[in-house]
C-alpha cells in the first residue's frame, strides 16, 4: 500500500535491508562527528554517486529535499546571521546528506522487507520476553487500522452533518474515539476467541 | 502480553497516522514546518492506553515511520526525517505517551485542572526538553534560538492538551471498563 519504496534493480535494491540499516548508521554518525565543509561536500557527493548506482535520478534525490527547503533557507539564513557563511553551509550540507543518506535506504529497500528483518533481528530480545509474532501482528493490524479509522471519521462526520454539527471538533471526535474503541475491543475478542496463540 | 494489549497498541499507532491524514495548518508563512494533530494521538494513546501500551503504541508508530512508511503529517517518513531537525520530536513521542499514562493513572479521580497538567507534562514538556536539544544540535543552532522558534508551536499544543483532555474525560464516562 503505502510505501516509498522506488522498484529497481540495482546493487542496492538487492542487498538485504540488515547491512543497508547499518551503513546508514555508520554513514550519519560519522557525519555528525566530522567537522570539515570540505569532507561533509565529499560526503554529499558520494551519497549522489549513490543514488546514481541505485539507478535513482537526481530529480528522484531533489524529490527527497524539496519538502524541507524552507528549514534549510531558515537555517542557512540564521547560521549565516549569527555564525558566518562557512558554517551556514557546513550545517545544511551535512542535513542534506544526511536526508539523502537515509532516503536512499527507504528509496531502495521495501517496508516489508524491512518489517521482516526488523521482526527477525527482534528475535534476539526473545530472552527478554518479546515475542516476535505478536510484534508482527501488531504491525499488520495498525496498517490495517489506518483506513478503518479513515472510514469511521467519514462516517461519523456525515452524521453529524444531518445534524449540523460539522464543524464541532467534539461532537466529531467523541463518536470516532467510542467507536474506534469498541472496535478494538471487538477485535481483541475475535482474535481471542479463535484460539490465536504466537 | 494480552490480546487486548496488541489490538490497543496497534489502534493507537494507527490513529498517531490517521491524525497525520488532517491537513496540516501552515502559518507564520511558509518558513515553519506547519502544526499537526499528531502530537494530539501521541496524548490520546497515553492517557487513554496507559503508560505501557500507549508508549509501546509510539514506539510502534516511531518503528513504522523508520521503515519508510509515510505516516507523518504531508506523507513524510522514513529514516531522513527522523535524523532531521525535527526528528527530536517524532523519538520522544513513546516516551512522552508514557510519562501522560503513568500521570494519568497515579491520579484516577483527577478533576478537568489536574487531567489537563498531565497531559502537558508529557505532550508539552518532555516533547520540547527533548526535541528542542535535539534541533540546537542537528541545527547547530544553540538552545536559545531553536527555543525562540519554538513558542510559536505552544499555542497549537495547548489547544491540542485541552481537546484530549476533553475526549479523554468524555471516553471515561461513556466507556467506563477501558
Amino acid at each position: 500500500m503505502l510505501d516509498l519504496y522506488a522498484p529497481g534493480t540495482s546493487i542496492l535494491h538487492r542487498m538485504s535491508p540488515g547491512p543497508k540499516m547499518l551503513a546508514l548508521m555508520v554513514g550519519a554518525t560519522a557525519l555528525f562527528l566530522n567537522q570539515s565543509l570540505v569532507v561533509t561536500l565529499a560526503a554529499l557527493i558520494v551519497v549522489l554517486g549513490l543514488y546514481r548506482l541505485a539507478q535513482l535520478t537526481m530529480k528522484q534525490a531533489w524529490q527527497q529535499l524539496r519538502p524541507l527547503l524552507w528549514i534549510f533557507v531558515l537555517f542557512f539564513a540564521l547560521q549565516w546571521w549569527f555564525s558566518g557563511v562557512t558554517l551556514a553551509a557546513y550545517v545544511v550540507l551535512r542535513l542534506a546528506a544526511l536526508i539523502l543518506l537515509a532516503s536512499l535506504v527507504t528509496l531502495t529497500t521495501r517496508s516489508s522487507d524491512m518489517i521482516d528483518t526488523m521482526t527477525w533481528a527482534l528475535g534476539v530480545l526473545r530472552p527478554l520476553g518479546v515475542n516476535p509474532a505478536k510484534i508482527g501482528l501488531a504491525i499488520s493490524l495498525a496498517l490495517r487500522f489506518i483506513p478503518v479509522l479513515a472510514q469511521i471519521t467519514q462516517d461519523v462526520r456525515e452524521a453529524q452533518k444531518a445534524r449540523g454539527l460539522e464543524r464541532s471538533v467534539i461532537a466529531v471526535a467523541m463518536p470516532v474515539a467510542i467507536r474506534t474503541l469498541k472496535m478494538a475491543d471487538d477485535i481483541s475478542d475475535a482474535i481471542d476467541s479463535r484460539g490465536y496463540r504466537p | 502480553m494480552d490480546t487486548k494489549s496488541i489490538v490497543y497498541i496497534a489502534l493507537f499507532a494507527a490513529l498517531t497516522a490517521a491524525l497525520g491524514l488532517m491537513p496540516p495548518v501552515s502559518f507564520a508563512g511558509l518558513a515553519l514546518p506547519p502544526i499537526t494533530a499528531q502530537s494530539l494521538g501521541v496524548m490520546l494513546a497515553g492517557a487513554v492506553a496507559g503508560a505501557r501500551r500507549g508508549g509501546l503504541a509510539l514506539l510502534l508508530f516511531v518503528v513504522l515511520v523508520a521503515v519508510g512508511l509515510p505516516l507523518l503529517a504531508g506523507g513524510r517518513g522514513g529514516f531522513g526525517v527522523l535524523a532531521g531537525t525535527s526528528g527530536g520530536f517524532i523519538l520522544a513521542w513513546p516516551l512522552c505517551a508514557a510519562l501522560i499514562g503513568y500521570l494519568v493513572s497515579k491520579a484516577p479521580g483527577a478533576g478537568f485542572a489536574m487531567t489537563a497538567v498531565s497531559i502537558a507534562l508529557g505532550g508539552i514538556v518532555l516533547m520540547y526538553a527533548i526535541g528542542i536539544p535535539w534541533m540546537a544540535f542537528v541545527g547547530k543552532l544553540g538552545l536559545a534560538k531553536s527555543l525562540t522558534i519554538m513558542v510559536a508551536y505552544v499555542p497549537g499544543d495547548l489547544v491540542k492538551v485541552v481537546l484530549a483532555t476533553i475526549i479523554v474525560r468524555g471516553l471515561r464516562r461513556a466507556y467506563p471498563n477501558l
